[in-house]
């Protein structure tokens, strides 16, 4: 009877080596993804007890932990409300983390392996870890004249600002009206909590997104500058002297009944203007005509060379801007449309920041980023962000005759509003059409340079409690980001 | 040419120095719970754990006395698992007392189930001087095996609890029958197969180089798989059935050296895993947390935070009252694994297994050695019903196999299982003695056997 009893020793031997084998994998290769799973209350209970590193503006926390007396020991704080919520994001019990709370998670709770030797000495000091601080690159000046300047259009107002700066990328920056207050949701009240994120998520104004790299919309005639930086690159026309077509009406032929017509029924100013004229007056039909000669593959080509269809944005969610919705070649009237930043065009706030900042910035784009310093708890800094070029989107040629007619379009044309004595300003306005039962977009991009400093905006309103047949890009959006440029020039 | 002379040696002095070793693993234990939960050592650690040393010196004592060439590693080993299962319930018990002054604690009766336990232990060595005598009741245990397994069901004493009907009240103690209807059955089988091996030995047709055996044969095996399935339908105890049935299955391979036996097992096993796959809604939700347990993070709470638990503890361990095994329901008993993999890490579970596995390991040395086959096939199954529970508990919160609630030997919180696995150590010392004894002088007549030997050269 040995042999049978050998050999179910062996098979025990195999079970126990599964078991083995088992926990191994559970608790050394897989501990990593189950901590990060979802509703882990003992990461959450771990990380909501630690002293959590604070992110900063300027060197004034926006995020910070403060000592609390109940059992987990600190209270997550948001100074300014509802103000960062969108970079900050919030760090819930209940709900977990939003923006850089949880890209920047692992620095913020002392979990980055940087900081593994602070870890050794707490642990050795027997004190609680601390987190490290994350430095963004906001102009808290900038920021707060943004969210005033959405805020002075009514509480009704939906829209966003974007903020950049056009040599590194680095973000200036990034208001949403509505926000919300991550205060709610760090409380430790999780009763009340549960009650605020439930109002927060069924609002229809979804305050909780970010409207300037989340919500993609038609860019309307904004778009005009990257159909003018296709058109200069591809040689459609060379010169802002070279005559376009325009008219009150772009007519397709062959049998197209349709018709692009001007904004407010115009004709731009003759049946030929110059090219640069068409910008200033944001000629539909001019534009339509010119997106027609570039063709369509240029034109994408072009809005891609400045970013759209990517995102290059590291540590807030992002979603890419689009040219067209998908690979079918368009229609000459959707082309036309397209042209405009109609049809399918959507852009974010930021994304048109973007190609403001990369005019400016003599054709390059530059990586847009958040955070600029990393700091471990003894201040050391663990990492700083390097500007990044992204792309070349047009030649510095090219760049400097859309300078010359952006800064055209503000001293004599629909952009006006956007004027800083004795300050080179370029901008473009757009307001775009949605649907016919909701009002149309206004949106507002601009660079202004001082000497070495530059900053580019792009500011979008949804919608606000102005009257519709006044809703122009130029005076709703305008003097919001004049008042930006002039808050991150010092003026 | 010489043989190598057998020179039976007890061994006393290591197992004396074993058991200090462990129950000094238990009192560290305890004190460590109160350092980390309160920050001082609990003040009764001096007095409890004297208690300690005086039960386990004790303990030790009655093995030298009625059992002193008993295997010496067994009783250590059963003493650290037990001093951890006992700081581990205890801790757990200070973590719900945090959140709920009124939680009764378990680690106060754990404690006396384990005074209990060591009293079977002694009654076990005691009472069964010869282990070959259990043969002769073979029936009495068999019978008595199906009368604790049939008592839950009655009216009147049987309770159902999160569930399972396998429980019986007392008064106010509450039993489970099948903790020692295990030792009878395994007692049952040893004796019953001693007397029909050579039958059941006989082969059948041959199949892929496996002698099958014969149909006829086939009856005893069969009635083994009817009371699995009977307790797996009336009493929705997955766990036991899987037990009873994998003793049987391995009890029969030992006693015929047939692997045809394993194959028929095998294939009733599955066909009867399938049914209860199809029939029961519980063991659906069991495989279904074991495939894939985040796809209903509500139903699979349990599973789902034993893995936390687990993955939390890494490869060191929160350390003992550091961790938060108390979020995993049932963290003192059916999960107690997790909870140890929790709190002293992949470290400390691998110990814990290795301790296990050196259990099986010396209880199948135990059957390797004995002497008469009833000891070697009780040795033999009382070892290997150690081996299956605790791959099918370990197994089952670690999501290597589906969950099935069987208790997890000497750690678990549980009056009932404590006993009985004291009992069954009680056991395999008690066969372990008779092994290694030195064989009584048979003959005084040496020098006529060797007038008969004729030497050739």
């Amino acid at each position: 009877m040995n042999k049978p009893i050998r050999n179910l020793a062996i098979a025990s031997l195999v079970m126990f080596m599964a078991l083995l084998l088992n926990i191994n994998y559970v608790q050394f290769v897989e501990a990593d993804s189950l901590n990060a799973k979802n509703g882990n209350k003992r990461v959450i209970n771990e990380e909501f007890s630690r002293d959590r590193g604070a992110i900063l503006v300027d060197g004034k926390p926006v995020a910070e932990s403060v000592k609390s007396k109940d059992e987990y020991k600190f209270q997550r704080k948001y100074p300014e409300g509802g103000l960062y919520a969108p970079l900050t994001g919030y760090f819930s019990y209940i709900y977990g983390r939003g923006g850089l709370e949880n890209s920047q998670n692992r620095v913020l709770s002392g979990s980055d392996d940087r900081l593994f030797v602070n870890r050794v000495v707490d642990l050795v000091s027997n004190k609680q870890p601390k987190g490290g601080s994350v430095e963004m690159t906001i102009d808290p000046l900038a920021q707060k004249t943004a969210a005033d300047g959405l805020e002075a259009l009514g509480k009704g107002t939906k829209g966003a600002v974007a903020a950049i700066n056009p040599k590194t990328g680095a973000i200036l920056a990034m208001v949403n009206q509505p926000t919300y207050d991550p205060n709610r949701l760090a409380s430790h009240d999780f009763a009340e909590v549960q009650k605020s994120y439930e109002e927060l998520t069924a609002d229809e104004d979804q305050p909780m997104i970010n409207r300037s790299t989340q919500q993609t919309l038609p860019p309307g005639s904004t778009f005009k500058l990257v159909t003018a930086a296709a058109a200069l690159e591809n040689g459609v026309v060379d010169d802002l002297d070279d005559q376009v077509k325009a008219g009150a009406r772009l007519s397709f032929g062959g049998g197209i009944t349709y018709t692009l017509p001007n904004e407010n029924g115009g004709n731009c100013g003759g049946d030929k203007i110059t090219f640069e004229r068409a910008l200033n007056v944001s000629c539909n039909t001019a534009f339509g005509g010119l997106a027609l000669k570039i063709g369509q593959d240029d034109l994408a080509a072009q809005a891609a060379k400045f970013g759209f269809g990517t995102d290059p944005l590291t540590g807030l969610a992002m979603n890419p801007s689009r040219f067209t919705s998908g690979e079918t070649p368009l229609e000459q009237p959707q082309l036309a449309q397209s042209g405009i930043g109609q049809f399918e065009v959507a852009a974010t706030p930021l994304q048109m920041a973007m190609v403001a900042g990369g005019i400016a910035n003599d054709g390059n784009v530059m990586k847009p980023y958040i955070v600029d310093t990393v700091r471990a708890p003894n201040l050391r800094v663990l990492d700083k962000t390097q500007p990044e070029r992204l792309s070349e989107a047009v030649s510095s040629g090219t760049a400097r005759k859309l300078q010359d007619m952006m800064v055209s379009t503000v001293t004599q044309g629909t952009a006006t509003s956007a004027q800083i004595p004795g300050i080179e300003v370029g901008a473009k306005t757009g307001t775009a059409q949605s649907t016919a039962d909701r009002p149309p977009y206004a949106w507002f991009v601009s660079y202004a340079k001082d000497g070495d400093d530059e900053v580019a905006v792009a500011v979008l309103v949804e919608s606000s409690d102005t009257a519709r047949d006044e809703i122009a890009g130029g005076r709703l959006a305008g003097p919001i980001a004049k008042s930006v440029m002039e808050a991150v020039l010092g003026k | 040419m010489t043989t190598p002379v057998w020179v039976p040696r007890k061994r006393r002095g290591a197992e004396f120095f074993l058991t200090v070793l462990a129950v000094f693993i238990g009192i560290a234990a305890y004190a460590s719970v109160g350092l980390g939960v309160e920050g001082t050592i609990p003040a009764d650690t001096y007095k409890l754990g004297g208690a300690l040393v005086v039960v386990a010196i004790a303990t030790h004592l009655v093995v030298r006395r009625v059992a002193p060439y008993a295997d010496p590693v067994l009783l250590p080993l059963v003493i650290a698992l037990n001093g951890l299962g006992l700081a581990m319930i205890y801790r757990i018990d200070l973590g719900y007392e945090q959140v709920n002054p009124d939680w009764k604690a378990l680690a106060n009766s754990q404690l006396m189930w384990t005074g209990f336990g060591i009293v079977a232990f002694a009654i076990v060595l005691l009472l069964v001087r010869d282990h070959r005598r259990l043969q002769a009741l073979t029936y009495t245990f068999g019978f008595a095996a199906i009368l604790l397994l049939v008592l839950p069901l009655l009216p009147g004493i049987g309770r159902n609890i999160r569930g399972a009907r396998i429980w019986i009240g007392l008064g106010p103690f509450s039993f489970q029958p099948g903790e020692a209807a295990k030792i009878c059955l395994a007692i049952f089988f040893a004796g019953y197969l001693v007397v029909k091996r050579d039958a059941l030995a006989l082969a059948g047709r041959r199949f892929a180089g496996i002698d099958l055996p014969r149909g006829r044969d086939l009856g005893p095996i069969l009635a083994g798989w009817l009371i699995s399935v009977g307790i797996l339908i009336f009493q929705r105890d997955l766990g036991s059935s899987l037990l009873f049935f994998g003793l049987f299955v391995v009890l029969l391979y030992i006693a015929t050296e047939r692997p045809g036996w394993l194959v028929v097992g095998g294939l009733l096993f599955v066909a009867g895993a399938y049914m209860g796959y199809l029939a029961f809604a519980h063991v659906q939700v069991r495989v279904d947390a074991w495939l894939d347990p985040f796809s209903d993070p509500d139903k699979n709470f349990q599973v789902i935070n034993g893995l936390f638990g687990l993955a939390h503890g890494g490869i060191l361990g929160q350390g003992l009252g550091q961790g938060s095994p108390n979020l995993t329901p049932f963290g003192f008993s059916d999960f107690i694994a997790a909870s140890m993999g929790e709190e002293l890490g992949l470290t400390g579970l691998m110990a814990i297994l290795l301790i296990y596995g050196l259990i099986v390991e010396r209880g199948l040395r135990i059957a390797l050695t004995c002497r008469d086959a009833f000891g070697k096939l009780l040795a033999a199954g009382l070892a290997l019903s150690i081996a299956i529970q605790v791959f099918v508990v370990v197994g089952g919160v670690t999501r290597l196999i589906p969950l099935t609630g069987l208790t997890t030997p000497f750690l678990a919180q549980g009056g009932s299982s404590v006993v009985m696995n004291w009992a069954i150590i009680g056991l395999l010392l008690r066969i372990s003695d008779q092994t290694r004894r030195p064989a009584p002088e048979i003959s005084t007549f040496q020098s006529d056997e060797e007038t008969q030997v004729v030497k050739l050269s």
